[in-house]
């Protein structure tokens, strides 16, 4: 178990790390958030307290929609801007 | 056992598939994919109700709005598409190789990779939880929701504006 929250914490980053399409820094982003969860579910299984890990969880989850329908909004504000999902193309921030 | 084994197993394909495929519209389904088969894992893991947030919430929802954010975006070309999956294939080859690595370095090492379970600790339940013990955390939930909201009120705001 411990393996694959890791493996799908690798799969995140790397996703995050090799592309410079916005969309996918946010898909790669929700994979970690994933990984996250899942560990967090399984400290609690490990330790009985999974009451507390489900409250955090909760809270998790309602940060990472949050999180996802702002970054959707501005990453779409960025594509009307820019014509493109490229990260490179925002570099400048006038203000 | 065999059936969590295949569900893990599932699980970190979907995962692969959703970070390796071309199209972001499957990229989107294979992180819902993705989300359920976690739903799934946490039902297992005796947390139903986190389990329920996942599959409603973040396969449901957050995957409505990823689709509707792409389907708000002109597709691409032909020619731009042959060109970007040709470096995509450069830049991408090397994650199956970074996870088999992983696996075959928990499968050999002598890292505990398994859940010991420990005695149960007397606890309340989730309900009791998240309404005595955590209740900041529902205060804080409330004012990270409402800043979601003014945030994207005023990101639509502005272009229409513009």
């Amino acid at each position: 178990m411990i393996a694959l929250i890791i493996i799908l914490f690798v799969a995140g980053l790397y996703c995050i790390l090799v592309t410079r399409n916005l969309m996918r820094v946010l898909i790669g982003l929700e994979l970690l958030t994933k990984a996250v969860t899942l560990l967090l579910i399984v400290a609690g299984y490990a330790t009985g307290r999974q009451a507390l890990a489900q409250a955090i969880v909760i809270t998790l989850i309602m940060i990472e929609v949050v999180v996802m329908a702002v970054m959707a909004g501005v990453i779409l504000s960025i594509y009307r801007h820019t014509g493109s999902l490229d990260a490179s193309n925002v570099k400048s921030l006038k203000g | 056992m065999i059936l969590d084994k295949l569900l893990l197993i599932a699980l970190v394909f979907a995962a692969l598939w959703t970070v390796m495929t071309r199209s972001l519209l499957k990229a989107a389904l294979g992180l819902a994919v993705t989300s359920a088969m976690i739903a799934i894992v946490l039902f297992r893991l005796d947390s139903p109700l986190a389990g329920v947030f996942e599959l409603s919430v973040c396969a449901g929802l957050i995957t409505a709005v990823f689709i509707s954010a792409i389907s708000l975006m002109k597709p691409l070309t032909h020619k731009e598409t042959i060109a970007l999956s040709k470096a995509r294939i450069k830049r991408y080859w090397f994650l199956p190789v970074i996870i088999a690595a992983v696996a075959c370095i928990f499968s050999k090492s002598a890292i505990p990779t398994g859940i010991r379970v420990l005695p149960q600790a007397v606890e309340l339940n989730v309900q009791e939880v998240l309404w005595n013990s955590r209740s900041l955390d529902l205060f804080g939930q409330i004012v990270i929701v409402l800043a979601g909201v003014f945030g994207t009120v005023i990101l639509f705001r502005e272009n229409n504006k513009k």
